[in-house]
Parts: C-alpha cells; structure tokens; sequence
C-alpha cells in the first residue's frame, strides 16, 4: 500500500538561529532511512501557506479563497509519499519524521483506485 | 442423521469456534467484514448440507475450507483489499491441504480491535462481536444505543481496518506496553457493562460478565508473561465471585459489608488469588493489579481496611482517577476514622455528579452520628439501580 505522511508543523523553536546543515540534518537523515528502506516513492517540501488558494465549487460556480482549507495552529509544511505493508509500518515512519516531535503527521493512505 | 442434529451440531461449531474461525480470515483478508460474510455464507451451507451429507470429521475445517472459497470469489471479483487478493487467491488453491490445525489468531483481533487507529468508542464492541459473536442488536443493548446506531459504529470501525490497512499481528514485544493497556479496557469496559446493571438492564446483559472473563483468560494464556492481564482476570473473577451474594430474596441490594461470604462462589475467588499470585511474581505491578488485590482482601472477613487504604495509595500512583480516590476517601474513612475520610472528600474537584462521592458522604457522615439528607437525596438521584436506590432510602429514611 501507499500511505501519504502529511506534516503539519510550524518551525520548531530556535529554529532560525541554526545553521542551515543543522536545520536541515533530521530531515535528510529521515529522507536516506527511507530511500534506504525502499518506502520512499515521493516527498516535497511545501511553499509557505500563505502562498494557498483553496477552490470551491457551489452549484456549478468557482469559490476561490486566499488561504489553506484548514484553519488550524501548524501548517501543512510538507508530505511524503512512502510504500509499507500496513498502517503500523506507515504510522512507525511518521513517528520516526523529524517533526513528529513538534508538530503533528497526518498518515493517509492513498486511494489504490 | 436428523436435520435437528446437524442443526445442533453447527450450533455447537458456532459457539466453540466461531472467534477462532474468524480471527484466521480476517487476519488473511484484512478485511473483518468480508471474513464475516465469508463466514456467514460458510454457516448457512452447512446448516443446508450437514442434513443430508452428515456432520464433517473436522466440522471447523469444512467451514474455513467453505469460508476461504467464498473469500476468493471475492478476490477474483476485486472485491478484497489488493494487498490480501494474492493470499486468499492461494489459500484456494490449496484446496488439498485444509488447514489441519489452523492457529489461533484472535489475540491479533483483540489488538486490531483495540488499534489506536479505532475509535476507543468501538474497541469493546468490535471485540463482542468479532471474537465472541455477537450481534449488532445485542451490543447496542449492552451499551444503550439502537441496533441501527451500533451497526453503523461497527461498519465504520471495520472499514477504517480494512481502508486503513491495520496489521492483523500481536504487535512486537516492545510495543506491547503502548499497546495492551487498550485492550484491557476494552476488555473490563465489557464486564462493567455486565456489572453495573441498572433498572431492566440485567437481562439483556446477562452473560457479559463471563464473555469478558472469557475474552481474559485467552489473553492470560496468549501472553503468559503479561502481569496486568493476569490482573484483570483476577479482578473479574474475584469481584464476579460475590454475584450470588449481591441481592437478598426479594431482589434487593445487599452492600458488601453485609453480604453473606457462604454464598461467594469459592472456586472463583481460589482462581482470582491464584492468577494474582502469579501476576505478582513478574514484580510489574499495575492499575489491575492492585484493584485485583484490593478485592482479594474485601474477600477475607473481618474487612482489613487499613490494607485496603493502602493498596489505594499504590492504585492512586497508576489511575489517578475520580474513582479511585473516592475509594480511598471510604477506606481511610473506615481505617483511620470517618473524619479523615470526609476530608479526603472535602478535597476532590468535579465529584457532583458522581453517585460513589455521594454514597460514601452519606456513610461517613451518619458515623459520625450526623443526619446526611442532602447527600443521601444525592445518591439516590444519581443512583441508577433501583434496588440500591430502595436500600439507600431506607438507610437514611428518606421517602
């Protein structure tokens, strides 16, 4: 199966005093485990919400809004698209993604339709 | 060979194996509600065939075998989750070799039932229905919603596992911490909800308080090590020993303190000492546990209070729960003298609307000689039984 990890995490605390390789280590890290588990099938890091526009339709017309669908503390930051047998393997690679610790991963599987 | 016998025969298959059989297509089709259509549909030709062909050698085999075909009829038809299609699909190849002592799977389904995935709301009566056989009719009783809402709660729960993709495996003994605590709720939320029968109740719940026994003693046997279900076990067992004591005659309540012990079912309370004896010597003690032992000693007479307050001190560290510190408020009440116990109460936050908390202020209070209508009226308001309601009107001579 494939199973959607969706981050939704604002920057963790003394983030932006680190240096960019520390930033960014947990995630590369997070990222090798998975290409090197084989689970890995995509992952994107995504441009900040502000830059979201949700689309509606009602009746037939378009309803489009500046802004992400959910208004909630984190944002979605990002996602990753990973293979695994079942939800206990997907939901133990969500606790093992850097922000696990200071945000929340969404694990949704991807419709195999 | 009557079609009266082979009905009873299927019957008995039903009862003794209906879990088992369940347990070991679900884990292979991921998928609980196919397994029991699959099962369902198995049950129906042998009560069509048995009749007239007799009764199989290996009555659970000839129903997995049927079950299994079903199982892969559906799998051909796309009808099956695409990880298990492959599986079911050789299993029915594999028509020559069927199953000759299949294993037991349903410590699996306990813990898929009890998934934190799952809604905590349908772990009990997911476990009810998929290890024990219940209807949807019946656990709505249990819980006091309509068959139509139950099955909705259940068809939900069982498409999230199959959606999902929940693993049907005991999970690895590391993680079995994270994981048992839930299924042991699920597992005492049953004999609670087969305990605490209020008014008409009792008779839909019957046999709840000894499914939920069941569904402990195949989880003390699964996981021999795993001292807190051993207290579980042992709590049912020691509290479900006093039934017999727990109404007089004429149907009315008879609180502990004045149960006659001659009527507690001794073999009962032997097995509950037994398996808490042996759940202590893993030296891992827990919330079970300790209300195991805790009933152990409200099986012994006279009463050792004190013993009891302190076992409510170690329960505290584990369930810091409105509960349990009412109980302890009751047991130093009786240890260390009433005063002291009121002011336990006087202490707890958020106890309005708990009967127990009223209950015990009304006891105290009358040993202290003092007139206690307003919390008595409380009980009896809050009380959801009405032969403890009668008992506390009389108590405290309130009309």
């Amino acid at each position: 199966m494939q199973y959607m990890l969706l981050i939704y995490s604002n920057d963790p605390p003394d983030h932006a005093s680190l240096p960019p390789e520390q930033r960014f280590a947990p995630w590369m890290a997070y990222s090798k485990a998975l290409r090197e588990a084989g689970a890995m099938v995509g992952a994107s890091k995504l441009a900040d919400a502000a830059t979201t526009s949700t689309l509606r339709l009602r009746d037939g017309a378009r309803q489009v809004q500046d802004g992400p669908y959910a208004v909630s503390k984190e944002e979605l930051g990002g996602y990753y698209i990973i293979e695994a047998p079942d939800l206990d393997t997907a939901l133990d690679w969500a606790a093992r993604c850097p922000a696990a610790a200071y945000g929340a991963i969404e694990v949704r599987p991807l419709d195999a339709m | 060979m009557t079609p009266c016998d082979a009905g009873a025969a299927v019957e008995r298959v039903a009862r003794t194996a209906y879990g088992r059989l369940l347990a070991w297509l679900a884990a292979r089709s991921r998928d609980v509600a196919a397994a029991e259509d699959a099962l369902g549909d198995a049950f129906a030709a042998a009560l069509r065939r048995w009749p007239a062909d007799g009764v199989p050698d290996r009555p659970e085999a000839w129903l997995l075998t049927a079950a299994r075909h079903r199982l892969a009829d559906r799998a051909r038809h796309g009808q099956v989750h695409a990880a298990a299609a492959a599986t079911l699909l050789e299993l029915a190849e594999a028509r020559a070799a069927p199953v000759p002592d299949f294993p037991d799977e349903r410590l699996a389904l306990l813990f898929v039932c009890a998934h934190p995935a799952i809604d905590a709301g349908a772990h009990t009566p997911l476990m009810l229905q998929t290890v024990l056989g219940l209807d949807a009719a019946r656990i709505g009783a249990v819980f006091l919603v309509s068959p139509a809402t139950m099955g909705q709660r259940l068809a939900r729960a069982k498409a999230k596992i199959r959606t999902a993709g929940i693993r049907f495996a005991v999970p690895e003994p590391e993680a079995l911490p994270q994981r048992l605590p839930a299924v042991l709720a699920a597992v005492y939320a049953a004999f609670s909800a087969g305990w605490d029968d209020g008014d008409g109740i009792a008779a839909r719940r019957g046999g709840l308080v000894e499914e939920a026994i069941f569904l402990a003693r195949l989880l003390v046997a699964q996981l021999p090590e795993a001292a807190e279900a051993r207290g579980l076990l042992s709590l049912m067992l020691l509290a479900a020993s006093r039934h017999p004591a727990r109404r007089d005659a004429g149907g009315g309540f008879v609180p502990l303190s004045a149960q006659d012990p001659t009527l507690w079912i001794a073999p009962m309370i032997d097995e509950g000492l037994g398996q808490l004896a042996r759940a202590a010597t893993a030296q891992a003690p827990g919330r079970f546990q300790l209300e195991a032992a805790i009933q152990a000693v409200h099986s012994m007479r006279p009463t050792d209070w004190y013993e009891i307050a302190l076992l409510y001190e170690g329960l505290l560290a584990f369930a810091p729960t409105l509960g349990v510190r009412v109980g302890r408020a009751a047991a130093v009440g009786e240890a260390l003298g009433a005063a002291e116990g009121l002011a336990l109460l006087d202490g707890l936050d958020g106890a309005q609307a708990y009967q127990p908390y009223w209950a015990v202020r009304a006891h105290l209070l009358a040993f202290l000689g003092q007139d206690a209508p307003e919390a008595a009226r409380r009980a009896i308001a809050l009380s959801q039984d009405r032969a403890v309601r009668d008992w506390l009107a009389a108590r405290y001579r309130i009309a």
